[in-house]
């Protein structure tokens, strides 16, 4: 054995995957093969085959309903994070080191600050007493309090902040790359800046909207505490579907097809995302 | 450069793109700021703004007779992430030292592996372990907390370490090689000094995603191995408790802290934009 191998014709060194592998076998593959066989047993024990629980939930419209009401939970948010994250990222490239160090921290801190800090704030501000309805109230915007907590659009109001990041950051990162002669080449044969936006600026920031709509989806489809405190009892998503069935139900083998369904869900969506981005290359 | 005169359509266009950039800001930044503010209250609601201010929540969150609950999530949320974290940063450093620099399919299919924790829903695999530990007849505890922390945040460090691997030049490893340094000597002398930054960023994250992990926690603990985001979670659910707001406004300063330190010694700002 030659002990300087190059860098190209060395495979890789499984002595030093292996410590990480076998840890992802034993902590992350086997616990998710346990989810998708628990899924289809009769008990808790793993005590039969049974499709019952499948039938159960897909035979049902009402937990249809939570399927397609946390897929829809997670694009809306992709969509509005996409709104906001946009301008932010142009104002961050158009800006000088100084401000983008502030904008940077703007973005961070909120990504690290805890979920359940961020949903406590936001729960200060959407409530019937809180910060929003005193500033309608006081604008003479509305004449009753509006409530906000446990609708729809409260609950993407506050997931829009804390998945927000998540989207900036892989944005900026590819926003940084373009190279800004395109732009200014663009202006110079006449695109007006919704054109060069349009044409420049969104065709060549896409794999970075893509990373960052990916994780967005992802987290928001799975984010229990936002949609518990803030949808509250009145909003049912998968994730407390989840929680519920197997913490406080003890039916076990019914929140693994829950947590199989929304394993799958998300995967579709992550998949529809890369598809979409494959399909933008090749016709753009 | 060409500067074109500005039309009225480019006028609305800066127009639309700064406000919604100006909102976007408030909405990422107001919350924190209110929650910061709103702790110091002096009265026994939350209320924005405060009718006073005052230290009450702070001292009743310090005080072990009425938070002993949440001390002792503290302590266990604290012992988990550091646990997690270190453990984790040496199975990621490693597994991104295997993978450096290598494009074989199945070496591009085992990134994609050690990664995929974060995009998979979380939720699903904290009822994973539960059912998974349950069957194998292990009884709830802090190691089991820290094997699925390790999975859920190895990709952190994974990612960050994978990232300043590939500003190392080969040529370096060649001549220390050369000049008849052992392998180790050279990883020590060479390749760690280069990359410690990196994997020093990603433990933060990791650290941070791990005190901050819902999904697992919710599953894995219970009230002996209560840890601080499910108690956090509890408090805020039967009441208000204003003590939340305490709690968050330590762990905001903290984590501004920390982010401070952490971009002085790695670049945290920049590392998390390239």
């Amino acid at each position: 054995m030659s002990g300087a191998a190059t860098g190209e014709t060395a495979g890789v060194e499984w002595r030093l995957a292996a410590p990480l592998g076998i840890t992802y076998l034993a902590f992350f593959a086997a616990p998710l093969l346990i989810l998708l066989v628990m899924s289809f047993s009769v008990d808790d024990n793993l005590g039969g085959f049974s499709l019952a629980a499948w039938a159960k939930f897909w035979g049902d419209p009402f937990y249809r309903g939570v399927v397609w009401d946390t897929l829809r939970l997670g694009l809306v948010t992709v969509a509005m994070t996409s709104l906001f994250a946009y301008p932010i990222a142009l104002l961050f490239i158009a800006s000088g080191p100084g401000l983008q160090r502030l904008l940077l921290f703007i973005v961070l801190l909120p990504l690290l600050t805890s979920v359940v800090i961020r949903t406590f704030a936001w729960i200060a501000i959407l409530s019937r007493e809180g910060v929003l309805n005193q500033a309608l109230l006081a604008l003479g915007l509305t004449s009753a309090p509006l409530n906000l907590l446990q609708t729809e659009l409260g609950l993407v109001i506050a997931l829009m902040q804390i998945e927000m990041p998540l989207m900036l950051l892989p944005l900026i990162t590819v926003m940084r790359q373009i190279d800004p002669s395109l732009s200014d080449a663009s202006r110079a044969l006449g695109g007006s800046k919704w054109r060069t936006f349009r044409k420049v600026i969104l065709p060549l920031s896409l794999p970075g909207w893509i990373a960052g709509a990916t994780l967005v989806f992802a987290s928001a489809t799975t984010a229990f505490i936002s949609q518990t405190v803030i949808g509250g009892a009145r909003l049912v998503y998968l994730p407390t579907l989840i929680w519920q069935q197997a913490m406080v139900v003890y039916n076990w083998p019914f929140a693994a097809v829950a947590s199989v369904s929304l394993l799958v869900a998300v995967l579709a969506g992550v998949s529809l995302f890369a598809m979409l981005g494959r399909f933008a290359r090749t016709t753009a | 450069m060409t500067r074109q005169l500005n039309t009225p359509t480019d006028r609305g266009y800066s127009l639309v793109m700064g406000t919604l950039a100006v909102i976007g800001l408030c909405i990422l930044i107001v919350p924190v700021i209110i929650v910061l503010l709103s702790s110091f209250t002096s009265s026994t609601v939350l209320k924005f703004p405060p009718p006073g201010f005052s230290l009450r929540w702070y001292e009743a969150l310090l005080d072990p007779a009425r938070s002993r609950h949440v001390h002792v999530a503290l302590s266990n949320s604290l012992w988990v992430a550091l646990s997690a974290t270190l453990l984790a940063a040496i199975l990621a450093t490693l597994a991104a030292l295997a993978l450096n620099r290598v494009s074989r399919p199945s070496a591009r299919a085992m990134e994609a592996g050690f990664l995929s924790p974060l995009i998979l829903p979380g939720l699903a695999f904290g009822l994973a372990t539960l059912m998974y530990f349950s069957i194998l007849g292990f009884r709830p505890s802090l190691n089991l907390l820290i094997a699925g922390h390790i999975v859920v945040i190895a990709p952190f460090i994974f990612r960050t370490t994978l990232a300043s691997l590939t500003q190392l030049d080969p040529a370096l490893h060649e001549s220390s090689a050369s000049l008849g340094a052992g392998r180790l000597y050279t990883f020590r002398r060479i390749t760690l000094p280069i990359i410690a930054p990196g994997i020093a960023a990603g433990s933060f994250l990791a650290f941070v995603a791990s005190m901050d992990n819902v999904p697992v926690s919710l599953f894995l603990s219970n009230a002996r191995t209560n840890m601080l985001p499910i108690r956090m979670w509890g408090m805020m659910e039967t009441t208000l408790d204003v003590r939340v707001a305490a709690m968050s406004g330590a762990l905001i300063v903290v984590v501004l802290v920390l982010m401070i330190v952490m971009d002085r010694l790695t670049n945290l700002t920049r590392r998390m934009s390239m």
